[in-house]
């Protein structure tokens, strides 16, 4: 008997914890929802549920800022983080094919010295690579965001491979008796069964490109029609805190965050899962 | 390892044209940089003039600049109270989360959130949340009887900024360690529980023995991503004239960098910066060595 009212104990006590932490993560988005919906005269109302309900927050950022520039930043987010899936997914898949599955001379090694590379903070890089571009005239353009990303990366190719490793090789012998080329093997075979794997990466990169405050900050001109949403927020938070818009403020953010969010409720899956490889596998 | 498609004649060309991006990367983006960043600290460099051989005066100068001290100290003060925290926090959430109860999806949906949201738009609910006079969290002091406090001035700002960043931070933990534990095998737990083990007992000598892998790979991503900490606290510290209540070392970097161009300067931080996250690693993979069990 005792041990079941134990049971019942514990039990009690893992969803009051769990309870007051989730309230936890979510009361900051609960604000944030709702202080965008308010009229200015209640941005500080102590009230979660504003009274009245308005929309004229989100209206004024698409109406307000000059120059449309909330529609730019946007139209750039999107622009520069479907370049950058698109450059990662290309080029660390060929490498992790090419990793996974040939055979020739150096690629332990070359191997090695990739995985080596996760251990450099990317602000080593960023001062060398600022140099170059600017000697090769391409500060001020979106250039410099998105070349790095055709140039492939550790993290992605560590979880391309890791997910190929697991693709049986007689796919590879049989597709050779046929005749199929390297290239194809590659384009006809593991990209399209690497799918999950590439799925998650997919969304990482992203996430992380989306997200991103520094890199554009350092690159991009703070002209709200070149740079992003991030950084065009943070400008913002100077710009209309002074003029006390906390509401404009909080629909911008929230709509900053909803497509990722979108993103996130739909592929749960592919994002949980893509977390626990690169965490067990290693 | 001996298996492998081998590339037959011309072939050879599209393997290595298929290795070609990576190759450019290593090059211009992480090994290339790292030596160009390496050569360029014992310069003297605006970009406009050329560049000065310097010797070793910017790390010398570094030691004794206090911004730049106190920037490398914040960054470890932070170090230090973030990385516990965000290993512990997830784990005891992982350890909730995997005992046989309900709700457990959207728990973790719930808990995920803030590692999906930008830290620039999470910041700036903070900065509201954290108001002195018209926050909700001083409101919450209140309510309960306690005096209000100055959540972003500079006594409390260091604590401000981790809680933020912890809360940011757990999602992924709670994945990684979750994906651990279902690793372990139920019936040790089973085994144990005839024995007469309570779940505390169970905790210490099954849980965290067979979980030190995931431990291990916590902490280490963990401290590189503390040691990088940048834009959370960049949000809600930053203050007039470029200047911040908490620096740390990125920012001071960045400043250096980007602000009034002493590359020098500033690839000899960013060096550091490298450093430090090198002997931190060879001390963790030391310590992997003594007390990670894989099985």
């Amino acid at each position: 008997m005792t041990k079941s009212k134990n049971k019942f104990l514990a039990d009690v006590l893992t969803y009051t914890l769990l309870v007051l932490g989730a309230i936890v993560m979510l009361v900051p988005f609960l604000w944030m929802i709702s202080v965008s919906f308010r009229i200015p005269a209640q941005q500080y109302s102590r009230n979660l549920i504003p009274n009245p309900i308005t929309f004229q927050n989100y209206a004024n950022l698409f109406k307000d800022l000059p120059d449309n520039a909330f529609y730019f930043l946007t139209a750039n987010s999107f622009k520069l983080s479907i370049l950058m899936v698109i450059g990662q997914i290309l080029t660390c898949s060929m490498a992790a094919f090419v990793f996974a599955v040939a055979k020739f001379k150096g690629r332990n090694f070359l191997f090695a010295l990739l995985l080596g590379t996760l251990m450099i903070p990317s602000q080593v890089s960023l001062i060398p690579n600022f140099i170059i571009f600017k000697y090769i005239g391409l500060i001020g353009s979106q250039w410099p965001l998105i070349l790095p990303a055709f140039w492939g990366g550790a993290f992605g190719t560590f979880l391309l491979r890791q997910y190929f490793l697991t693709i049986p090789r007689d796919l590879v012998d049989a597709a050779r008796m046929d005749g199929a080329s390297f290239f194809n093997i590659f384009w006809k075979i593991y990209l399209p069964l690497g799918k999950p794997a590439v799925a998650a990466l997919a969304i990482f990169v992203f996430k992380d490109a989306w997200n991103d405050l520094l890199h554009p900050l350092v690159y991009l001109p703070t002209d709200m029609h070149q740079t992003t949403l991030t950084v065009g927020l943070s400008f913002f938070q100077q710009q209309l805190v002074m003029g006390g818009k906390f509401t404009v403020l909080m629909a911008g953010a929230f709509l900053s965050i909803l497509p990722l969010l979108i993103v996130f409720f739909i592929a749960q899956k592919q994002f949980i899962e893509g977390i626990a490889l690169t965490g067990v596998k290693r | 390892m001996n298996y492998g498609l081998k590339p037959l004649g011309r072939e050879k060309i599209w393997l290595w044209l298929m290795l070609l991006p990576t190759l450019i990367g290593l090059v211009f983006g992480t090994i290339g940089s790292l030596l160009a960043t390496l050569g360029l600290s014992f310069f003297d460099w605006d970009l406009i003039n050329a560049p000065k051989w310097a010797g070793v005066s910017n790390y010398v100068a570094l030691a004794e600049n206090p911004d730049y001290v106190e920037a490398f100290t914040n960054t470890l003060k932070f170090s230090a109270e973030y990385v516990p925290a965000v290993v512990i926090i997830s784990l005891l959430l992982a350890v909730l989360l995997n005992r046989k109860i309900r709700g457990v999806s959207i728990f973790r949906t719930i808990y995920f959130l803030p590692a999906v949201t930008s830290a620039v738009a999470s910041a700036l609910v903070w900065n509201m949340i954290y108001g002195k006079d018209t926050g909700i969290l001083n409101l919450l002091l209140e309510t309960l009887g306690l005096t209000p406090v100055c959540w972003l001035c500079a006594d409390n700002a260091m604590v401000s900024v981790v809680i933020v960043n912890v809360w940011g931070a757990i999602g992924e933990g709670m994945i990684i360690f979750l994906a651990g534990l279902t690793a372990i095998p139920r019936d040790y737990y089973e085994a144990a529980s005839m024995d007469g083990a309570n779940d505390v007992q169970q905790f210490f000598h099954i849980t965290l023995p067979l979980i030190t892998p995931s431990i291990f790979f916590q902490t280490l991503i963990t401290a590189i991503n503390a040691f990088q900490a940048y834009d959370y606290i960049y949000m809600l510290t930053r203050r007039g004239q470029g200047n911040s209540t908490v620096p740390v070392a990125v920012y001071s970097i960045y400043r250096n960098a980007f602000n009034f161009f002493r590359m020098g300067d500033a690839s000899a931080q960013a060096i550091q910066l490298a450093l430090l996250v090198a002997l931190f690693m060879a001390v963790m993979f030391w310590w992997e060595r003594h007390y990670v069990v894989y099985d």
